[in-house]
């Protein structure tokens, strides 16, 4: 690729501050750093207009290995620094990324790695299930750990407070009034008018890092699919790539066709449900009925076609566990002319009504220079001006078989999250035809390989919600030495407390559904 | 204003047309219910869902019981904000530690009758997540379990026939 010329540049300005060890690794290009640069590493990331993508970090014997991974114009960087203390102390790269800031606090509370100088080094993922001194993704952590026969609610955490007249505070949650996952906000507000929102994740941890080290390939897929139940698709690809790579399998063209088919269906699937989620918030009954039920009928030719609405462990490593025979292909066009068709009709309702327009246009504005600080994903970043999709900037098969548009637009208002999300629909669909049309006669499944002990691999997909980054790496005999996975909520959930700014209180349930962060994908 | 009067009929009859089609299983299951639920509750039971841990696969499948081709609403059931309205609680997810304080607090809040209905196989047995560190697995080792819906996620249909497997207790 012709971008990769900015690798060479941006190493040579490293280079006069910063000794880099340039490691081979067939899925990205990986640099080793001392700790001691991890900082300064960052800030000159940022100058170079580097995205920063995601962290984490893993123990290998007695030495820690911390992670951070960057990307511009679609190519990554997977930077690395090994530490041999005890309790590593690192300098913090979200002094520089704002988007560092839950990772390294997360990172913090599972592996006792200090961050020097963190904005904001409360604890993260850790309530009260384990105590202080205790590191869940260390290697002496047993992965029963030692609760107490009913784990306290986290009552001290320390929320920032407000003072003043007028000012009052809004708790809510974990358990909300819908059917919704859980979660705790805390508003202060004056008057309708919210004037800080603070988000309490991490109610739905259940220890998927720690559960995930030890299983088979396939186990691992299994866990994957089900990290956030609404992308099983996009997190058991991202996980199969990242093995893939690691155990050097390539899988046939038939089942990257279906992988794709599998990855657009799953994004209409969500679109769908979303954008009528967002009408009923704003009391627009007509389209949330509509679009629940155009989501319903997808559902239903998922389950003909590949027996499970949701299509849970379709991906399996080295390929797919599904065909999409002749009388499918057929099903799934003729369902995609018939939705284009009564999406049509609903848009044009949608379009004129006056309710959305005075609820949805300039409510819960995300503005570009926001949008690109806490490196937000997908559709919260493209109705925020931030052109960049996994399948065209980094391409990977079947996409780089197609040619495709990414809509983008700068209004940042969740009318234009609203609209975005309608255009990716009909991408979608234009994409499920070309895979189908593409679809010849081959295998779905290559035989895999047990890799060698300590291989690694990165995985990065296009999610619906965005962007899916899987790192992995494999002990002996075929087991899983580390999972992480960074859901695309994981970056757009901070996006949350700075768009409901200015807003009124009645409106936050839109503005956190024109998002959709998802709970379960956070907390892991 | 014309336009948006125009407008709204319009919708409401596209809404009609789009009502109309059903699945005879699904009629015959929700009559069952309805049979049911008369005869326990007078006509209604409320349901309080609780995402105590879960993937959120479930919810999306108990969303869909209110879509317009489940409307689950016909039959009787609804679901409520607060578990102080509620005759049965739909908890999902293997329960995580971090959740297991406030769903034995939702528990203690919905008034007797009461019925507890696990909804998935993480609900049911812990599932891909066991019992771990950060998970206590089954619904039933925290609060006391009236019947369980398997799969992963049930099927709306499922949800509908475990539904009237509670009534029938
Ligand atoms: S049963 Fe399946 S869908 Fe439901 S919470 Fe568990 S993993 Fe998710």
């Amino acid at each position: 690729m012709s971008d990769s010329n900015w690798t060479t540049d941006f190493l040579n300005q490293l280079n006069s501050d910063i000794t880099i060890a340039q490691i081979d690794n067939p899925s990205t290009i990986l640099w080793q750093i001392e700790t001691i640069h991890w900082q300064r590493f960052a800030e000159i990331a940022l100058q170079e207009k580097l995205r920063w993508v995601a962290g984490w970090a893993e123990q290998q014997g007695t030495q820690f290995f911390i992670h951070a991974c960057f990307e511009k114009q679609g190519t990554y960087i997977l930077l690395r620094t090994v530490s041999d203390e005890q309790r590593p102390s690192i300098r913090s790269q979200a002094t520089v990324y704002p988007a560092a800031n839950r990772s390294e606090r997360h990172t913090q509370d599972m592996f006792g790695i200090n961050f020097i100088g963190h904005p904001d080094n409360r604890r993260w993922t850790r309530h009260q299930a384990w105590p202080e001194d205790a590191f869940p993704l260390r290697k002496d952590f047993p992965v029963q750990g030692a609760p107490e026969a009913i784990t306290p609610p986290d009552m001290h955490y320390p929320f920032v407070k407000s003072y003043g007249a007028g000012v009052y505070e809004i708790p809510v949650g974990p358990v909300h009034a819908g059917i919704i996952e859980p979660g705790h906000f805390r508003f202060q507000a004056v008057g309708e008018l919210i004037l800080n929102l603070e988000e309490r994740l991490g109610y739905v941890h259940k220890g998927i890092e720690k559960i995930a080290e030890g299983r088979s390939p396939e186990a691992l897929a299994r866990l994957a699919g089900r990290v956030s139940g609404d992308t099983t698709v996009g997190h058991c690809w991202a996980a199969c790539r990242a093995m893939e790579y690691a155990a050097d399998v390539e899988i046939p063209p038939r089942a990257a066709l279906i992988r794709g088919i599998l990855a657009e269906r799953e994004r209409v699937a969500n679109h769908l449900g979303d954008m009528g989620a967002i009408c009923n918030d704003v009391a627009f009954i007509f389209a949330q009925m509509q679009f629940t039920r155009l989501r319903e009928q997808w559902l239903r030719t998922n389950a003909k076609v590949f027996k499970h609405r949701l299509l849970m462990d379709k991906i399996v490593p080295g390929g797919v566990a599904c065909d999409v025979s002749e009388s499918s292909q057929a099903l799934i066009k003729q369902d995609i002319v018939q939705l284009r068709k009564e999406l049509a009709d609903i848009m044009l309702a949608v379009d004129l009504s006056t309710t959305l327009e005075d609820r949805l246009y300039t409510a819960g504005y995300l503005s570009p220079e926001l949008a690109a600080a806490y490196g937000t994903l997908g559709y919260v970043a493209r109705a925020s001006g931030q052109d960049f999709d996994v399948r065209r900037d980094a391409t990977y098969a079947p996409y780089d078989q197609v040619t495709f548009k990414i809509p983008v637009e700068s209004q940042g208002d969740i009318a234009s999250r609203f609209w975005v999300r309608h255009k990716e629909i009909n991408v979608a669909l234009k994409l499920l035809e070309q895979f189908i049309d593409l679809l010849t006669p081959g295998e779905l499944l290559t035989a895999w390989k047990t890799p060698l002990a300590g291989r690694e691999g990165l995985g990065i997909v296009e999610g619906w919600r965005g962007e899916i980054v899987t790192y992995l790496r494999f002990d002996a005999d075929n087991r899983i030495a580390r999972y992480y996975t960074r859901d695309p909520s994981i970056l757009n959930w901070p996006a949350l407390e700075k768009l409901v700014l200015n807003n009124i209180v009645p409106d936050f349930p839109v503005c956190n559904k024109s998002l959709n962060g998802s709970y379960s994908g956070n907390d892991l | 204003m014309f336009n948006i009067i125009k407008k709204t009929l319009t919708t409401g009859v596209v809404t009609e047309r789009f009502k109309t089609p059903s699945d005879a299983d699904l009629e015959q299951l929700g009559i069952e219910i309805k049979r049911h639920i008369d005869k326990n509750f007078y006509g209604s039971i409320a349901i309080r869902a609780v995402d105590a841990g879960s993937c959120n696969g479930c919810e999306l499948e108990i969303h869909a019981l209110n879509n317009p081709y489940y409307d689950i609403e016909r039959f009787g059931i609804h679901f409520v904000a607060s578990p102080r309205h509620a005759d049965v609680l739909l908890v999902t997810g293997p329960v995580s530690r971090h959740m297991q304080t406030a769903l034995l607090r939702t528990y203690e809040a919905t008034p007797n009758p009461k019925w507890v209905v696990a909804v998935g196989d993480c609900a049911a047995c812990g599932g891909e997540f066991g019992v771990s560190y950060a998970s206590c697995g089954a619904v039933s080792s925290v609060i006391p379990v009236d019947m369980v819906i398997a799969g992963c996620p049930p099927t709306p249909l499922a949800l509908l026939s475990g539904l009237l497997g509670l009534m029938k207790k």
